[in-house]
């Protein structure tokens, strides 16, 4: 194998200087939950790690995590595609095609055995043979299985690889399955969203790459720093809700006044993400901003918990020190977050999960 | 011989696409089949929701083009319950598509298509002065000199030295179908970085309209984001500032940098002038109304139909509501009809029941002689059409739009090919690059009508009038359409006791990508296919260009929607 550089080298030959390389490492520290304690550790591992081959597989989606990841604004793209990981394969950004594309694949399983990272965009259709996504004349079901077995790790990009989304809505026509339904055996970080933000995106990465471990996930299998709190508790709209003041329409006098959006239908009150904080595209904005209630896209089964512009019948606790672990129970939709719970606390624990594909 | 060509995965496309062709003695393409190898069932999943809803549920069919099924979804609903949107929120959708085609055609040729005409090996052996002359020969844009790009040779010499190419790992570089300059090829790599960290920029539009992209927000009815010049909590100067310094480097990167990037590289390819015209058969819905969407005669893409290449007439009687205009046939796909294999269904009249026919997996080829693709067969007045920013370039081109026919005209000149050559892979090509300058120049035209308007005192965005179920009539049926980036998409909905009782659509890449039909005519991609003669069948690069050409997206073929109840039939392997 030829000399692997690590990302601090791969920076200083971009032209990146010490400080540049420093206020990166800083902002990604903050971004992780890390504070400034976390600073030193995250440099000696940038400093001395190779790149991590990373295959990405993409099963029923819609390509919009890809979409976000290259929107992703610190680090810049192409500093992750070329210089942070390895990205060896991607239906999306890879050169190569056919034949020569399925090669890459079997090359690095074979040659990075357990130590190459599996992300997943999409899930597996598993009705009927799985012939509702195909790739290379043989079922994604099965190439996704092949592909897991020598991973390292698994990151289930975005709602559809973490809770099914959209095709796994009822009735599920294709049986599509997420992720941690299908692999066992395999600590599984899920990220989702529809798509995740693409700072939490790249932050989940570079959190493996810089500590070498999976980070803090909570009882569904996502990453605390990203996942801790809900839209509601940070959301800048949050006083008009305690205040009583409300949009009741769109253009309203409320809306006009960025009012708070909950009789609209708002589900920031039981979702989970980093919207409200680190917001949308490089902190441009996000949904309540922009006036339009929350959708609670990473939240499980959130298709099936609408309509989206029906008020949610009651908000399950306003303290801001609450999270996922302590409520989510009681969330909208608990009893379906209680049976991804389980599966993704098995996967996590490495027990089998083959008997957990009921719906 | 006749040798057989797979390539699947075709990578560099949205979803999951499978080329088999048939190559005769001379290594030129006999046949070619196009398959869509993967369905979600969504038809099946929007019955008896919310029709406000449907808009997000069918802004998921694709996250690329992540605003056109929104905006074709929100605007069937307003059609069905009669809604007339304000003219803030015309004019903010108009720019939120706009965008979404500039910022999609820039990915598409930098991230998506170059890789089949650069050689990036190729440009570790550029000399970077050269690389600059070329660079400040062709565009004013800054980022020209020597030093800029000997670094970045050394920045990529690190990279391929490191081992590990990541995304360039397999690539068919040094084949001899590559023509660029190592000069040109290192000014197309640095153009690649720049211009996927450029793109980021452009989508910010819809963050500030839509909270987020990809899958920005949408509501029936108008627009949510409320507009105040004086209030702190909504659209005010600092956003529309910020809006007005993202068109402006926009209109930049596309003119600086994408149009002289485009018309640098196909002087190098200009035999591609005369392969991969397939059809010669081209159809738009038309958008960008001036005036409303029920008004085509004020749409700044015009409505039409040209068929067999012939650039003296368009059809203007393009009618999606016409039950006797579009048929959408099963001979070649995966689906049957009331139990029959065939036939031929207006979307108002579809059937979706999938009954996979296809081999027992893992396969090595398709039956091609029978059903071979999740992919339906559209049809326009009973003909194979092709849509899409050649399309449209074609039918503005004939209809005589004066920006579009003095583009043309500049881009033909420039390269010193007939007209004729845009009926092929480089006009295609050319033709998205075309589009991207005209669209780039909408957002600038929009941005101006929003100010004009919010400076008169005009700020609504939204119109209440039919939000409440309870005004809707018991039952109500609209088309909504738009001209996606990939071409014409149109949403028939139909509304039964505020619920959706059916909803269908037929989208861009169904009608280029489309099997065979019943009588065993092509669609666009197979057509355009047919006679390319490549240099190494192992490494089908030709075959790429072509496909690439036309910028595939299978998630959005596949969906091809129905929602008349039909069970999906329990398939059987045979």
């Amino acid at each position: 194998m030829k000399k692997q550089q690590t990302y601090a080298e791969i920076m200083e030959s971009r032209g990146i200087d010490r400080r540049e390389f420093m206020k990166y490492c800083s902002l990604l520290s903050v971004y992780l939950g890390l504070g400034a304690s976390g600073l030193p550790k995250m440099l000696k591992a940038m400093e001395t790690k190779p790149r991590i081959p990373v295959l990405w597989l993409h099963g029923l989606e819609c390509t919009c995590c890809s979409e976000s990841f290259i929107r992703s604004s610190h680090p810049i793209v192409a500093d992750i595609v070329l210089n942070m990981i390895s990205l060896d394969y991607d239906d999306t950004l890879s050169a190569a095609a056919g034949h020569q594309l399925e090669a890459v694949r079997k090359q690095i399983m074979k040659e990075y055995k357990g130590k190459y990272i599996l992300a997943v965009e999409g899930n597996a259709p598993t009705k009927d043979n799985g012939v509702y996504c195909m790739v290379g004349g043989d079922s994604f079901l099965n190439v996704l299985k092949e592909t897991a077995a020598d991973a390292m790790a698994v990151i289930s990009w975005g709602s559809c690889a973490s809770f099914g989304c959209v095709q796994n809505a009822k009735p599920n026509p294709t049986g599509a399955q997420p992720v941690h339904k299908l692999i066992s055996g395999k600590p599984i970080i899920n990220v989702p969203g529809c798509p995740p933000i693409a700072e939490v995106m790249t932050g989940t990465i570079a959190h493996v790459l810089t500590f070498g471990t999976l980070p803090e996930l909570d009882r569904l299998g996502r990453p605390k720093a990203f996942y801790g709190t809900r839209i509601h508790d940070k959301c800048y709209r949050r006083p008009y809700f305690d205040a009583g003041m409300f949009v009741e329409s769109f253009d309203d006098e409320g809306a006009q006044k960025g009012w708070c959006l909950y009789k609209m239908g708002c589900k920031g009150p039981t979702t989970y993400n980093s919207c409200s904080s680190m917001k949308w595209n490089g902190g441009v904005s996000f949904p309540i901003q922009a006036g339009h209630p929350c959708i609670g896209c990473s939240e499980p089964n959130f298709w099936d918990n609408g309509p989206f512009y029906s008020r949610l019948a009651a908000v399950p606790f306003v303290g801001t020190d609450s999270n996922a672990d302590r409520i989510g129970m009681v969330a909208v939709g608990a009893a379906a977050a209680g049976v991804a719970a389980h599966a993704i606390g098995s996967a996590i624990k490495k027990k089998s999960a083959d008997n957990d594909n009921e719906e | 011989m006749a040798k057989r060509i797979v390539v699947d995965p075709i990578p560099r496309i949205e979803g999951h696409l499978r080329i088999e062709t048939v190559l005769d003695d001379h290594n030129t393409i006999a046949e070619a089949y196009s398959s869509g190898t993967m369905w979600r069932g969504l038809e099946l999943i929007l019955k008896g929701r919310d029709p406000r809803d449907a808009w997000a549920f069918t802004q998921r069919i694709c996250g690329v083009c992540t605003t056109v099924h929104a905006i074709a979804s929100v605007r069937c609903v307003e059609d069905a319950l009669g809604i007339k949107i304000p003219d803030n929120a015309r004019i903010i959708r108009n720019l939120m598509n706009a965008t979404q085609q500039t910022q999609d055609h820039l990915i598409h040729f930098y991230h998506l298509h170059a890789l089949d005409w650069v050689d990036v090996v190729s440009a570790l052996s550029a000399d970077p002065k050269e690389t600059s002359e070329i660079a400040q020969s062709i565009s004013p844009w800054p980022k020209s000199s020597p030093g800029y790009f000997k670094d970045l040779k050394a920045r990529l010499t690190t990279f391929v030295e490191s081992g590990q190419l990541g995304i360039f790992t397999n690539g068919y570089w040094g084949h001899s179908a590559y023509k660029l300059p190592p000069a040109v090829n290192l000014l197309a790599v640095a153009h690649y970085l720049e211009a996927l960290e450029f793109q980021k920029e452009i989508i910010k539009i819809h963050t500030i309209f839509g909270g987020k992209n990809p899958h920005p927000n949408y509501a029936v009815g108008g627009v949510a984001t409320a507009i105040d010049p004086n209030a702190d909590n909504v659209i005010n100067i600092e956003k529309l500032s910020m809006i007005k310094k993202i068109i402006d480097d926009t209109n930049t990167f596309i003119n600086q940098v994408y149009i002289p990037d485009l018309l640098a590289v196909a002087k190098f390819y200009k035999d591609w002038g005369s392969i991969g015209g397939g059809l010669g058969n081209y159809l738009a819905y038309g958008d960008f109304p001036e005036t409303d969407i029920h008004d085509p005669g004020s749409f700044l893409w015009p409505r039409g139909a040209i068929l067999n290449k012939d650039l003296s007439h368009v059809d203007e009687d393009v009618d999606p509501k016409d039950l006797s205009q579009i048929k959408e046939e099963i001979a070649h796909s995966w689906y049957t009809y009331d139990g029959k294999a065939d036939g031929g269904l207006h979307p108002f009249e579809g059937q979706t029941n999938p009954k996979y026919t296809g081999p027992d997996l893992p396969y090595e080829y398709l039956d091609t002689d029978q059903k071979y693709s999740w992919l339906k067969t559209p049809r326009w007045k009973d003909n194979p059409m092709e849509v899409g920013p050649l399309a449209r370039v074609l039918i503005a081109y004939v209809k005589g739009v004066d920006e579009i026919v003095d583009t043309v005209n500049f881009v033909l000149k420039d390269l010193d090919v007939p007209a004729a050559a845009l009926f092929s892979t480089l006009g295609r090509t050319a033709a998205r690059g075309i589009e991207c300058k005209q669209t780039a120049g909408f957002m600038k035209h929009y941005y101006d009508q929003l100010i004009a308007n919010v400076k008169k005192g005009d700020t609504k965005v939204y119109d209440s009038s039919m939000w409440d179920p309870e005004r809707w009539p018991k039952e109500a049926k609209g088309f909504g359409f738009t001209e996606a980036p990939r071409g014409s998409l149109g949403h028939w909905i139909h509304i039964k006791d505020k619920k959706i009782e059916d909803y269908q659509i037929v989208v861009p890449s169904t009608w280029n990508a489309s099997p065979r039909d019943g009588k065993g005519r092509s669609g666009a991609y197979e057509a355009a296919l047919k006679g390319t003669p490549m240099a190494d069948p192992e490494k089908p690069l030709e075959i790429l260009r072509t496909v690439h050409s036309f910028d595939p997206c299978l998630a959005c073929a596949s969906h091809v929607m129905d929602m008349n109840g039909n069970e999906i039939t329990t398939v059987k392997i045979v």
